[in-house]
């Protein structure tokens, strides 16, 4: 079952501006799907789209099978979002927020107040249900932000950066958290610009730029197409020159740790052996930058390059 | 439509905005009580003393209706306008603006909740009323459903308002310049039987003065203009008004981008 189909979605605001140029997009129902972008992609104009807050100029946006043009009641109830900017009614209780938002979908008397208990224990704000949100970090603001998304438990759940600000040990817990829904059969939608954090839980990713998809594939195959990685590696003794090494370009970080660059025809089993034959031990391994920034970075650059040779 | 949802959200909508209202009572209940106050004292007491009586009603009891209705009227159309410009501004109307409520019952559960308030200030300035003159309803009915309908109808103006507004001094305009004005026009110090025949025709076109009138006939039993023209020009607006409102919730306009 598909949990958002998108066809030949665009969007052009009054000024002119063509944020979206005819975008499709297929999202199965249950995935953990990254929708990533530069800033001023598309990726917000979008996800406001789906979820009714822009009007869009032309194409079509099925949530669960529900038109948002022909059946929209439908198509809102199965779909929570936690957008991108702190959008909470900073006057009001962290409690009311919630419970406000149940009763928008519906929901009233011990639903609602056990649903609002579950989902602020969740994101470990129960405690200050009784506080005004003003009084809240960004980061609690956040995690307020995503109880109130929850409340109604919605089938599709689109989080737009939803841990900006979010410090890492409750990010965490966060992400723990979302795993958690995604496996009770929550179909999640996430943009980030922590893309260790899409790395980690997504398992297909759309990359979106200038209004288009650029790419639509598995995590797996995505990162596949990575041709070149380095690898950072610490010794446990000290070099005084660097090693040659057949097939790896490679060179000293410091006289600890060696930096090597591996291309597509090699594996690391190759460059193992010959550290050994060198006497070289090494005592932990790792990228030197995240494998998903990389290449996200060499797809928008590759994009942007080629169009610039076109005109 | 699912009827059983918007009855949830409405009623949810309407406990938001009384308790916004009440934790703000200095704000919300207290300044009309005091604002009108001073006006039973200047105009009623101490310069009504000198004017006597008008329309065979001693001229506080005259005012009294006009201020009432005054009070409700402002306060209906200000807390709707206030509330849903704030939602829009912080932008916590898009949790409305996603659920699958209708259009009508965001519309419904803030005129509603214009219409709640507009009422408690205008019970407590009947209130205020009384310890300067007596007041006995002759027509409860018609009282009763002349300042709901007048309530209904400036909560939906305000609604417009709201939706139009892009900035705080675009909330204050049309309170200012266009509200005032016509209440104070609209009959609630003096009766247009005053006014030379040309000015008392203007007056005629102004709706304030239909909602006052009708109102002082509900309470006091006299009027100057028809209680059924009253009650056919109050529906007509609640009906364009309320039709505006949901084409504009519908087409997004203010709202959706």
């Amino acid at each position: 079952m598909r949990a958002l189909t998108i066809k030949n979605l665009s969007k052009t605001y009054k000024q002119g501006n063509q944020a979206l140029k005819g975008i499709d997009l297929v999202v199965e129902a249950g995935e953990f799907y990254a929708l990533l972008g530069p800033n001023g992609a598309g990726k917000t104009t979008a996800i406001g789209i789906i979820s009714s807050l822009v009007n869009k100029s032309g194409g079509e946006v099925e949530i669960f099978g529900h038109s948002i043009d022909t059946d929209l009641e439908a198509a809102k109830s199965c779909l929570g979002l936690v957008p991108q900017e702190i959008n909470l009614n900073l006057w009001d209780t962290v409690g009311n927020i919630v419970s406000n938002q149940a009763g928008y979908y519906g929901l009233g008397g011990e639903v609602a107040r056990r649903r609002v208990e579950k989902y602020l224990r969740a994101v470990q704000l129960w405690d200050r249900r009784n506080d005004i949100s003003r009084t809240l970090s960004g980061g609690m603001k956040r995690r307020l932000m995503i109880a109130r998304a929850l409340v109604h438990e919605p089938r599709l759940l689109i989080l737009d950066e939803p841990t900006a600000g979010v410090d890492i040990e409750i990010r965490r817990s966060m992400w723990d958290y979302l795993r958690k829904i995604n496996a009770a059969g929550t179909t999640i939608i996430l943009t980030t610009h922590y893309l260790e954090e899409a790395e980690s839980l997504c398992r297909r990713i759309a990359i979106i730029d200038e209004g288009k998809i650029i790419e639509d594939a598995k995590m797996s195959t995505v990162l596949r197409k990575l041709q070149r990685e380095v690898f950072v590696l610490s010794l446990d003794h000290q070099l005084s020159e660097v090693p040659r090494l057949d097939g790896f370009q490679t060179w000293l970080r410091d006289d600890c740790e060696l930096e090597v660059e591996k291309g597509p025809d090699r594996d690391l089993n190759d460059l193992f052996e010959q550290l050994s034959a060198k006497g070289i031990k090494v005592v932990s391994l790792r990228n030197k930058t995240n494998r998903l920034e990389e290449l996200f970075m060499r797809i928008v650059e590759n994009k942007h390059n080629a169009a610039e040779n076109v005109a | 439509m699912n009827v059983a949802l918007n009855l949830v959200a409405v009623r949810t909508i309407i406990r938001k905005e009384m308790i916004r209202v009440l934790r703000i009572w200095v704000q919300t209940i207290v300044p009309p009580a005091i604002t009108m106050t001073l006006y039973f004292i200047i105009f009623g007491n101490l310069i009504g003393r000198r004017i006597g009586s008008m329309g065979g009603f001693d001229y506080m009891q005259y005012i009294a209706p006009g201020l009432i209705m005054m009070s409700v009227i402002t306060t209906s159309y200000g807390n709707v306008v206030s509330s849903f410009f704030g939602a829009k501004f912080s932008r916590h109307i898009e949790e409305m603006l996603i659920s699958p409520m209708s259009n009508a019952t965001i519309i419904v559960g803030h005129v509603s909740g214009g219409v709640l308030r507009g009422l408690l200030v205008g019970l407590v300035v009947t209130v205020v009323a009384l310890f300067f003159t007596r007041l006995e309803v002759a027509h409860p009915l018609i009282m009763i459903s002349i300042v709901l309908l007048s309530s209904i109808v400036f909560s939906l103006a305000g609604f417009i308002n709201a939706v139009f507004a892009k900035k705080f001094d675009d909330i204050s305009i049309v309170p200012t310049f266009v509200l005032t004005p016509l209440t104070y026009l609209g009959g609630v110090f003096y009766s247009i039987s005053m006014l030379p025949e040309f000015w008392q025709n203007v007056s005629r076109a102004n709706p304030i003065l239909y909602m006052v009138n009708a109102f002082r006939y509900g309470i006091l039993g006299t009027s100057d203009i028809s209680i059924g023209h009253a009650y056919v020009i109050l529906v007509v607006f609640v009906v364009l008004l309320f039709s505006a409102c949901v084409w504009l919730m519908r087409k997004g306009i203010g709202i959706r981008e």
